[in-house]
């Protein structure tokens, strides 16, 4: 095989003039294999994306130009080298091309399944200039990955160590942002332990992302290999509560990388909130999904419903919603303040959800919830919404319309209308720059926090964004530490 | 790693177990909880430090009998280990020298209650410290608060130890005889209510410690929320302490029964 993997290596030259441009264009964008909604709104665990072929990989990686200035690039939070790891495919070589992957991205499988592709990569695709389909990035970025993790799982990767003397550094977290550091860090040799609150490691791509979008056993892969590569973890270990940021460099950590998270869940302070079946997304996703409520051998309770009502438009509230169904819910409704076509969410999560059946009652915000007897929600009052003039966000905001409310019967209320950030890192650590949203302030280029050796990103920063932006987070500090403790030696 | 030293029994359903886990026995003050999770699929429940000694690396906790995870923790023995224990977590009490302090704790809640005795105590204040419970096989820790306060007042509801009657009533003869400055209750929900409906017509401070549905116990799910003065505050980040005379109990009786 050859190594060269930049464009001007030959066997890239020889796959761009292999065929014309019109003979690649006239390719049809492969279509993911999907379990039939019918089934999959019966099975919790099974995941809804099959998977693409190895024959239609080749195939959909022939389609991508090997553009001389590729977007796609730029469109990534993370920056992959793109055309790089999809020529590889083209070429069948599959663990090349994940090699490629891995260069920049600690968890290749998890981004193949969860990043919002028609946002990023796929958005800036040279085919939108044709009116074609773009080059289906997400799926092949899957493909390679998926077909790396079977690699290891056949040849597990010798476990390296950190070389003995190597600085430690120290994670809070380990969510998407703190793994990617990790994965980075160890890569540039440093001894790094990530400590995390949970039992078990992943952040929310454990205990938020349902099994259904992305299984805990593609985390775990993801984690081994972290593992390989040297990386420490330690769970039921809270950074500022069990261990100080102090105590850490008592203990030789040059630095430390928080990477807490979206903490406290928002609810909207309406009458009957604290009612009986009504609940943030986090506790519903967090029951159903790192406690396992409802399965054989799981001692933790969750509460279904006929009817389930979830309030927001976003992927969480989508992620909570498909849950719903499969729990058990007849009907389950997103309930959204504004139009679909302000709905943040990823097209694939909403195209999804009503393929499952789920109703979408989109203007319209609630306003009181109404509980039985014995506490618990029976109904929800909703108000009609109009579109009004574009807010902050650059989107039009929604308006009541005066007297248009009506009420739905509900048993199980989700609300999923954004987190704030987690409280206990910024609370403990004195000379802490903290936003008055909560959340930790930093360099934007290096990540570095105005407390020294102190570097932070993802949602703690944030306050609530995608896997993806939180790795790209985690790959900047990796960045900044790296300079930071390089310059103090 | 939180494996069991040892283990006795205060009643039938009752049972202390002292427990290694040195990095929280360093960190940890009065008021604080853990999170505890026994087995491969347990749940994750909060318990309140009820003691730590950091040179043991140990800390003390106090279970009752109640349901799925405490039946599953009351059946270990020593040599077993917890699945996980995380911590320490809450708001530690506020101690502070004030004058009088009457602790009352009833059932269970006299452990969480041992450590904030011996605080008031240290910090120089008169304790005067009620227990409370419906018979006297449930009367717990005793021995152990009796060191830290003034004056111990045992009720039960059955006469069968100390005197007959509620726990508000050992309260209150307490706050009629003397200036109280401060009256801090755990305990059940209910008996909490009713303490701090009396205290609140004697005008005297009363902190409560909530003990409610928790998941995660970091802030993030939201369970163990309540309404305090009108606002809804987390019990695991903001508390779990705060003004009785604030807490909406009603509510939080109801949400205790978000399960049954």
């Amino acid at each position: 095989m050859e190594k060269d993997n930049s464009r001007d290596a030959s066997w890239r030259a020889a796959l761009r003039g292999a065929m014309s441009a019109k003979d690649r264009t006239a390719i049809e964008r492969v279509k993911m294999p999907e379990l039939d909604a019918a089934y999959r709104v019966t099975s919790r665990s099974e995941e809804v994306n099959q998977g693409i072929s190895e024959e239609q990989a080749v195939t959909e990686a022939t389609r991508c130009m090997d553009c001389p200035d590729p977007q796609c690039v730029t469109g990534c939070p993370v920056g992959i080298d793109i055309p790089g790891f999809i020529k590889n495919i083209q070429r069948g070589e599959f663990g090349e091309a994940a090699r490629v992957l891995r260069m920049t991205s600690a968890l290749p499988a998890v981004c193949g399944r969860v990043c919002p592709q028609e946002k990023q990569c796929e958005s800036r695709c040279i085919y939108h200039k044709m009116k074609r389909q773009p080059v289906a990035i997400g799926y092949l970025e899957r493909f390679a990955a998926d077909r790396a993790r079977e690699e290891a799982r056949r040849n597990p990767a010798p476990h390296r160590r950190p070389a003995p003397g190597a600085i430690k550094v120290a994670v809070a977290g380990s969510g998407p942002a703190g793994l990617s550091f990790a994965g980075d860090m160890a890569a540039r040799g440093y001894d790094v332990t990530v400590f995390e609150a949970l039992h078990e490691i992943g952040g929310v791509l454990k205990y938020g992302i349902p099994e259904f979008r992305l299984p805990n056993a593609v985390v775990d892969d993801e984690i081994r290999a972290l593992e390989a590569a040297g990386v420490t973890f330690v769970k039921d270990c809270i950074v500022s509560r069990t261990v100080t940021y102090d105590e850490l460099k008592q203990q030789g950590f040059r630095g430390l990388f928080v990477a807490s998270g979206a903490g406290l869940p928002r609810f909207m302070g309406i009458p009957g909130e604290n009612l009986i079946g009504v609940m943030s997304s986090n506790e519903y996703l967090t029951r159903v999904n790192l406690m396992g409520a409802g399965l054989e051998g799981h001692d933790t309770p969750v509460l279904t419903g006929r009817t389930a009502a979830i309030v927001g438009g976003g992927n969480t509230a989508m992620d909570s919603v498909r849950t719903a169904r499969r729990m058990g819910a007849e009907r389950a409704i997103i309930v959204y303040r504004r139009s679909e076509a302000e709905m943040p969410a990823r097209l694939e999560e909403v195209h999804h959800a009503k393929e499952e059946g789920v109703e979408f009652m989109t203007l319209f915000n609630p306003v009181e919830y109404l509980g039985d007897e014995r506490g618990h929600v029976r109904a929800m009052r909703v108000q009609r919404m109009e579109l009004g003039e574009p807010d902050a966000s650059g989107r039009r905001s929604p308006v009541p319309v005066e007297g248009d409310i009506r009420e739905i019967p509900v048993d199980l209320v989700i609300v999923s209308v954004g987190v704030s950030p987690n409280p206990l890192i910024p609370a403990s650590i004195d000379g802490l720059n903290v936003s008055r949203r909560g959340t930790i302030e930093v360099d934007e280029v290096s990540m570095e926090s105005s407390v020294d050796g102190l570097f932070a990103g993802g949602d703690i920063v944030r306050g609530g964004a995608t896997v993806i932006l939180a790795m790209g987070d985690g790959r900047r500090a990796a960045a900044g530490m790296d300079a930071a403790l390089k310059q103090a030696h | 790693m939180f494996r069991i030293l040892e283990k006795e029994h205060f009643s039938e359903n009752v049972m202390k177990f002292t427990v290694e886990a040195p990095q929280i026995a360093r960190s940890r003050r009065p008021g604080h909880f853990v999170i505890v999770r026994c087995g491969e699929g347990g749940e994750r429940i909060p318990l309140t430090i009820a003691d730590a000694d950091t040179e043991r690396g140990t800390i003390t906790l106090v279970v009752q009998q109640v349901g799925v995870s405490t039946r599953k923790i009351c059946a270990l023995e020593p040599g077993d280990e917890l699945t996980d224990v995380v911590g320490p977590l809450g708001q530690a009490t506020h101690i502070a020298k004030v004058g009088t302090v009457v602790c009352c704790g009833g059932g269970v809640g006299v452990a969480p209650l041992l450590p904030i005795v011996k605080a008031m105590k240290q910090a120089g204040n008169r304790v005067v410290t009620v227990l409370a419970a419906r018979t006297r096989d449930l009367i717990i820790l005793e021995d152990q608060v009796r060191p830290w306060s003034d004056e111990v007042v045992i009720m039960t509801d059955d006469g069968s130890y100390g005197r007959k009657g509620l726990v508000t009533e050992g309260v209150e003869d307490v706050i009629r005889r003397e200036k109280v400055d401060q009256v801090v209750t755990i305990g059940p929900a209910v008996m909490m209510k009713f303490v701090a409906k009396l205290t609140e017509r004697y005008g005297v401070p009363t902190m409560c410690s909530l003990n409610t549905i928790m998941v995660d116990g970091t802030g993030m799910c939201g369970a163990c929320r309540v309404t305090v003065g009108g606002r809804t505050r987390f019990v695991c980040v903001d508390g779990p302490e705060f003004d009785a005379h604030q807490v909406d109990f009603d509510e939080m009786l109801m949400r205790l029964r978000s399960y049954n």
